[in-house]
């Protein structure tokens, strides 16, 4: 293959050194006005007044708007619609959003919002997910603050516990994590024509915020167009969320007829955007004493904040992933979201499975540590393989490649003499290794089935070029590129002739969102699917003018030849001069439909995603027992994704991802106190700077999948899933401690070796 | 208002600005040089960076009057010609891109370094980009697209 494979250099790469490139806060639009949003400051109160008098009395203020003024909709759909774009009656959480300003300048729509007076009547507050079930817990959802309920039923528990020789049982507890895109959340709303809204803004899923303008507006799907703009990192973090700040901006938009941009501040970013859910997770398992997993039961809970937004399917990821990529015959599992007046939880890079991967990866880790065998070891004998089936009883028939990357990190990173050679006495410093192993179900399987399609449209333009639309986005992660690579493949023209309009939902149907590692299978599919009949054209063409038959025709190096007389030829730019010659039609679309997958929400048993990709993480520690400092030396991390389409992009998408789990095992932590977070910025919670970034060792695995684009499985979650129990089981190797929560702060682990040494007096 | 005369990317301007506007405020609104980006408006990220009188320096932390009587130099500036400069060009072969929010930040910080420093270690470079945050790549290749710019510009170590 001429581009598949191949690191070529990023298609964006040059608008992005150059700073060309058109971000949200970049745009701007002749009249327009800047907004600010009003928060609410209690996590839970009834609204009494809210008096804009003040605020609309100042000089330069154009509009402000509360719920009353709402023409649609006052909702957010998401899954079930609870949540409202400006809250009306009560505030479910700090920050929640209650008025919206607009104004000739930014300071004075953030002087107009001091000026709304805003009445409330207090509350309790519902803010620990361990009591919000209980009876005596005030009721913020339904009768029991349940937004969902998963469970997996499979084979008998009780007969698997019985069979195993050891049983273990703990609790383990993650953090909230905060996503830390470097571009804060931003829209410009632009009314055209008197009855359109366009839309232009950082995001994932633009076809969200098309369905969410138009509720709020109250205009038709077909008056809003939305565009998205470059987009700053998003992980998760911009999916649902933009459509808040898009719906505040499309608000005033419509009432003031004029362009209005709206970008929060970091502060505003964290206070009131979503982030990881933080987690309550009891796992229990059982063991023969050859090192056989026999049974697993888990029961979980998520804290989801004020409303369900992603929840439900996010809790539906975090239960199909909760039992590792093991073959375990008898599992039991029951998970909760759970609401409290917090900031809304939703999707981040895993979405639901980095906090029960840290907590059965640490059990696997302990169980290996009661047999006395090496973690490697125990991963050998529990690791599915084709022909197993999963924790859903899903037949794994093909592309299963975790024991290929078990073997490949354990092979690179030197793990037998390593983890022989741990603990040392370098004063107060210790070395360890650990590691984990984890699989991730690709797209949005069984749980978001009615999405799960994609459309693209490719046009062969008369100087051999190409442009093609696809609707997912182009965040960061490479897709832009990946994508261009399929393309030009397909259509036998150079890489660098092939250009990817901005995502726009007037280009393509509704594609779903841009999540769940899909964009290079669901886009890459139906961009084969829209190249199809141009090659076909290109072929018959060619037939024409060699006087051949097109069957025996193939391309090659921009020629098109007879395959076995590759002398008989014609260039692909004379045939595609002719084909515009003859008035063939350039242009044509692709529509790719999922695989299938099937759910029973009963059992929790079914097909719950089409494939998986598969990931081993190696990770080797530095800690000083006297501070609790750890110093990751290395990460190796190997993944099988099928086929790596460009080889650069995944390592780099591998690296990333593997810091941001090395973050959220060791430091980030949103802390919140009453409700209300106390560290919204980037001098207070701490992401990983260059001086805690560890060496990399990326490695590819390719194990294809018979369904994707050229074999591609798509995986740009996995690399930050299992690092933080990769990183906790080296620290654990160093100390001869475990950790059964993170992020393992300094203080934490000062704790934990605290308590060994009791244990140990005592024992 | 208050009127400030500086060097902008080599050409001399004169503005009227606020009192409490910062540098990366007039670069953005009234110079229309949107490279510079903003993404904590506190000093904490780097995203803001730019090169004021040889230094690397956090765009929004200098009010527009103190950057009155200097030289300052943008993202917009490093391209002449159609010509990348090697920083640009490392970025891009390195593989160090990937949302690009940050990387005009990085490559003025570490423009501003390679130009006194020519043959820096992983480490100096480390030290002299421990003040821009990157949420997307893990820093790796960031550091080898700055020593590749370094080997383009200086050739090795003589
Ligand atoms: S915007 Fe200036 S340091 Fe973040
Ligand atoms: S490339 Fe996205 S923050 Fe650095």
């Amino acid at each position: 293959m001429r581009v598949i494979g191949k690191g070529v250099n990023r298609e964006d790469g040059y608008e992005k050194v150059t700073g060309r490139a058109l971000f949200a806060d970049d745009h701007s639009f002749p009249g327009m006005l800047y907004a600010r949003v009003k928060r609410s400051i209690y996590p839970h109160a009834r609204i009494l007044e809210i008096d804009t008098s003040r605020a609309k009395a100042l000089p330069g203020v154009l509009a402000v708007a509360t719920a009353r003024d709402i023409p649609g909709m006052n909702v957010v759909h998401v899954v079930i619609d609870d949540q409202p774009l400006l809250a009306d009656k009560t505030v479910m959480y700090v920050g929640e959003p209650l008025a919206v300003v607009a104004a000739e300048t930014p300071e004075i729509a953030e002087q107009a919002c001091d000026l709304i007076d805003v009445k409330y009547s207090k509350l309790p507050a519902v803010l620990d997910i361990l009591k919000a079930r209980g009876k005596s817990s005030p009721k913020i959802y339904k009768d029991n603050n349940v937004f969902a309920h998963h469970k997996i039923r499979k084979g008998n528990i009780e007969e698997g516990f019985k069979k195993a020789d050891i049983v273990l049982e703990q609790i383990y507890r993650t953090p909230y994590q905060e996503h830390a895109y470097l571009e804060p959340q931003g829209m410009v709303a632009v009314p055209r024509y008197g009855s359109t809204m366009e839309i232009y803004g950082t995001m994932q899923c633009p076809f969200y915020v098309q369905q969410a303008v138009a509720d709020i507006t109250g205009l038709d799907l077909s008056r809003v167009r939305v565009v998205q703009t470059y987009t700053g990192g998003a992980f998760g973090g911009k999916e649902d969320v933009p459509s808040l700040v898009a719906g505040q901006a499309a608000l005033l938009a419509y009432h003031t007829q004029r362009p209005v941009k709206l970008i929060y501040s970091r502060e505003e970013d964290i206070i009131s955007m979503s982030k990881r859910h933080p987690a309550w997770i009891k796992y229990r398992s059982g063991v023969t004493k050859d090192g056989k997993l026999t049974a697993v039961e888990i029961e979980f809970l998520f804290d989801s904040g004020a409303y369900s937004t992603l929840s439900s399917v996010v809790l539906w990821r975090g239960i199909v992933h909760s039992v590792g990529p093991y073959n375990v015959p008898h599992v039991k599992v029951d998970a909760y979201a759970v609401a409290t007046n917090k900031v809304p939880c939703g999707a981040f890079r895993g979405f639901g499975s980095p906090q029960v991967i840290f907590a059965a990866e640490t059990q696997m880790n302990e169980l290996a540590a009661k047999l006395d065998m090496d973690p490697a070891q125990f991963r050998s004998i529990n690791l599915l393989q084709e022909g197993d089936l999963t924790a859903t009883s899903q037949l794994l028939d093909h592309s299963v490649g975790i024991g290929d990357t078990l073997k490949a990190a354990l092979g690179s990173s030197n793990w037998r003499d390593k983890r022989k050679g741990s603990g040392g006495t370098d004063g107060s410093v210790r070395k360890g290794i650990g590691l984990s192993t984890v699989f991730y179900g690709v797209g949005l399987g069984a749980g978001g089935k009615q999405m799960a399609r994609a459309g693209a449209y490719v046009q062969l333009l008369r100087d051999g070029s190409a442009q093609f639309a696809v609707g997912t986005t182009e965040m960061g992660q490479g897709m832009r590129t990946v994508l261009s690579q399929i393309v030009a493949e397909q259509l036998g023209i150079p890489y660098k002739k092939v250009y990817m309009i901005e995502t726009d939902t007037s280009r393509v149907p509704d594609s779903g969102p841009t999540v769940a590692s899909r964009a290079t299978v669901m886009s890459g599919n139906a961009l084969i699917k829209a190249c199809a009949p141009l090659r076909e054209i290109l072929l018959k063409r060619a037939g024409i003018i060699l006087g051949q038959d097109p069957q025996f025709l193939i391309f090659q190096d921009e020629m098109i030849h007879l395959e076995e007389h590759p002398e008989i030829a014609v260039p692909l730019m004379k045939v595609i001069e002719d084909c515009h010659h003859h008035r063939e039609n350039m242009s044509h679309e692709g529509w790719f439909i999922s695989p299938e997958t099937s759910w029973d929400p009963e059992t929790g048993q079914g097909k719950a995603y089409f494939i998986y990709s598969w990931a081993t993480n190696i990770a080797e520690v530095e800690v000083d027992i006297e501070t609790g400092q750890v110093k990751v030396l290395k990460i190796t991390a190997a993944h099988d994704m099928g086929k790596a389409i460009n080889p650069l992009l995944v390592e780099g998408q591998i690296e990333g991802g593997a810091l941001q789990g090395m973050g959220y095992g060791l430091m980030e932590e949103v802390l919140v106190d009453e409700g209300r977070i106390i560290n919204p910025n980037f001098s207070t919670y701490i992401i990983p700077t260059v001086i805690d970034a560890p060496e990399f060792q990326p490695i590819i695995v390719e194990k294809p999948f018979r369904d994707g684009p050229y074999g591609a499985k798509g995986f740009g979650e996995l690399p930050l899933m299992g690092v933080a129990p990769a990183v906790t089981a080296a620290i654990s190797h160093a100390l001869g401690i475990t950790l059964h929560e993170i992020p393992a702060t300094p203080e934490r682990i000062l704790e934990a070796i605290q308590a060994a040494k009791k244990a140990n007096l005592n024992g | 208002m208050i009127t400030i005369n500086f060097t902008v990317n080599g050409q001399k301007k004169e503005l009227e600005v606020k009192g409490t506007a910062t540098l990366l405020e007039i670069l953005r609104d009234e110079l229309y040089l949107t490279g510079t980006k903003e993404g904590c408006g506190k000093g904490e990220c780097g995203a803001c960076t730019v090169i004021m009188d040889g230094k690397a320096v956090n765009s929004c932390l200098i009010l527009a009057t103190q950057a009155d009587g200097s030289e300052i130099t943008t993202i917009e500036d490093l391209e002449h010609d159609g010509a990348l400069h090697p920083l640009q060009e490392a970025f891009i072969e390195a593989g160090a891109v990937q949302c690009g929010f940050c990387i005009p930040g990085f490559i003025m910080s570490a423009k501003a370094f390679l130009d006194k420093n020519h043959y820096p270690t992983r480490e100096e470079i480390k030290m002299a980009i421990a003040g821009n945050l990157c949420r997307c790549t893990g820093y790796r290749k960031i550091i080898d697209a700055i020593q590749l710019a370094a080997r383009k510009m200086y050739g090795e170590k003589p």
